[in-house]
């Protein structure tokens, strides 16, 4: 019996130390930095609260934030709609539906550099697919430089990201799908239910759990792009596609301020606290019950 | 059938068609691209015209001069054993968890499913320091105990749900034929954890495959860069040579392209039960 009190310990010993080595502790590090003066190399010094005291006054800063509200209201207004509307349309069983949707969920296998660089070539103002095929379909007057254009280029990466986003939330919305009993669907059909009225007032109320989950990923994912920005732009032209998570790599490993870039993490975590909390509200109120 | 049924369904192949080519399209740009001469793409700037011959010359360049073969080495080398560590270390978290009543039981798994979700760009300067510190900078070793360490979040939330099914008079029986706890978990629950940690498996296995941002940051070495690193300075080496660049490109997705296409059913699963559950 003794041997069995102490066998969960046991096994969680090496689990949980590197867990609060290489992640837990880290997240506190990143805090006590952001009061600091850091370069890396020496010591850091203590600041107080000078680094966000700098950060609203940064034009950058501004920029970045700006930059990930458009990436979110974005995620939130194309590939949620569109992974329902793909998930609602795929979900039968026909034959050969399973190829459809294998073609579908492709992008999300590749990873963002891979998508990144096949995009830029996409993008290529004059031999890139998109503006040969305007030019060719005699919209000549729309092509654009995708991603030199200041104005523009936040939104041609963002165009990158839904690509694999909506593959994920037609995952998530299938999931979701799963869980709605036939019977439900045949008695609304009874009731003499058109498409439409089973779609709002049976399937979407049902289909409640699987939103809130795919809403809270969506925002998440695009609160901490990364790659797309970095491999693509590195941010530019003149900082115009910067983003939080790219500004923060660019001010800790190019700039070496890495107090100040710590601080720029402290800012991103607490508004994806935010929408993490409703997440994790959501996790524990369905699953975690003993 | 009905006529209209017929009709019905033949419209619904048809716009699941178009949507699948459209959908496709990138990849199609990349296929083509990389079995045309730089000559063909810039005098033949039509897309849809295919390649006047299929050579796997700017594929055997990416992988030879571009040093993809060494940085497709690296993946293997970084993402194996990533995979293997974390599926066990969570699988035995996962049992202690999901098997056993202690006092912080739900406290350390919220902290497990809390970690997870933190932006990892919140580790990146720690991480880059401990790694520094402890002399791991710029090794494999450095890299893959980060992500051992972080996929744990996920995959011990993940595998404490499912080691939650298996019956606990399984696991009493073995008790009283005399098992100790760590051979009850690696003779009973291991065994029937297996659908799980396939599933999970594929899963890790293409997001580890697929990272970069953590090659970035622990790793300064050309030569023990993983394949999304390296395929971005092949793209600083052969600036605006898009046959090469896509070649390189095919070849970074290769591999998760052929789990996924084979293993699809579970990497589905895996992303289902880790979302709903």
């Amino acid at each position: 019996m003794n041997k069995r009190r102490w066998a969960p310990f046991k096994f969680l010993l090496i689990p949980v130390i590197l867990y609060a080595i290489w992640v837990i502790a880290p997240i506190f590090y990143t805090i006590f930095l952001s009061f600091t003066q850091w370069d890396g190399l020496t010591a850091p010094t203590f600041i107080g609260i000078g680094n966000f005291v700098d950060l609203f006054n940064d034009p950058i800063f501004y920029t970045a934030l700006f930059n990930n509200i458009k990436w979110l209201l974005v995620y939130v207004l194309v590939p949620l709609p569109l992974g329902l509307a793909f998930a609602m349309f795929f979900n039968r069983s026909l034959p050969g539906v399973k190829i459809f949707k294998t073609a579908i969920y492709l992008p999300l296998t590749l990873s963002f550099v891979v998508l990144s660089q096949i995009w830029t070539w996409i993008y290529q103002p004059k031999y890139g697919a998109i503006n040969v095929t305007l030019e060719a379909i005699g919209l000549g007057n729309l092509t654009v430089a995708w991603l030199s254009n200041s104005d523009i280029v936040t939104y041609s990466l963002i165009v990158v990201g839904c690509w694999p986003q909506t593959a994920y939330t037609m995952v998530l919305f299938l999931a979701g799908l799963q869980n709605v009993p036939t019977e439900v669907m045949e008695a609304a059909k009874v009731d003499g239910a058109n498409r439409w009225q089973r779609f709002w007032k049976v399937i979407l109320p049902l289909l409640k759990p699987a939103t809130i989950i795919a809403v809270a990923v969506t925002i998440i994912q695009s609160l901490r792009m990364f790659a797309i920005v970095n491999v693509m732009t590195r941010g530019g032209p003149f900082r115009s596609s910067e983003v939080l998570a790219n500004y923060m790599y660019v001010e800790g490993f190019k700039n070496y301020s890495m107090g100040y870039a710590s601080a720029l993490a402290v800012i991103l975590f607490l508004i994806i606290l935010l929408f993490v909390s409703v997440y994790l509200y959501q996790i524990f109120k369905t699953e975690v019950e003993y | 059938m009905s006529k209209r049924r017929v009709l019905w369904i033949g419209s619904f192949y048809l716009i699941a068609i178009v949507i699948s080519l459209l959908w496709l399209f990138p990849l199609f740009i990349a296929g083509t691209t990389a079995f045309k001469s730089m000559n063909e793409i810039v005098q033949n700037i039509y897309w849809w015209n295919l390649p006047d011959e299929f050579t796997f010359q700017y594929f055997a360049e990416a992988w030879n001069q571009g040093g993809m073969s060494r940085y497709f080495l690296n993946s293997f080398i970084i993402t194996v054993p990533s995979v293997v560590g974390a599926l066990f270390l969570s699988a035995l978290g996962g049992f202690a968890l999901a098997k056993y009543r202690f006092k912080y039981n739900k406290l350390i798994l919220g902290i497990f499913i809390a970690g997870n979700m933190i932006p990892f760009q919140m580790m990146m300067f720690p991480v880059f320091e401990i790694s520094n510190v402890l002399g791991l900078y710029d090794t494999y070793l450095a890299v893959i105990l980060f992500h051992v360490s972080f996929q744990m979040g996920f995959c011990i939330f993940f595998l404490r749900n499912f080691i939650r099914t298996i019956p606990t008079d399984l696991l009493d029986a073995a008790r009283v034929d005399g098992s100790s706890e760590f051979r009850i978990f690696l003779q009973i629950v291991l065994p029937l954890t297996k659908p799980a940690l396939a599933a999970l498996g594929i899963l890790e296995f293409t997001w580890i495959w697929n990272d970069y941002l953590w090659g970035l940051v622990l790793l300064a070495s050309d030569n023990l860069r993983p394949v999304t690193v390296g395929l971005v300075s092949l793209q600083g080496e052969y600036l605006s040579k898009w046959n090469i660049i896509s070649a390189g490109s095919l070849i970074a997705a290769a591999v998760p392209l052929i789990v996924f296409l084979v293993f699809q059913r579970y990497f589905i699963q895996g992303l289902m039960m880790g979302a709903s559950k």
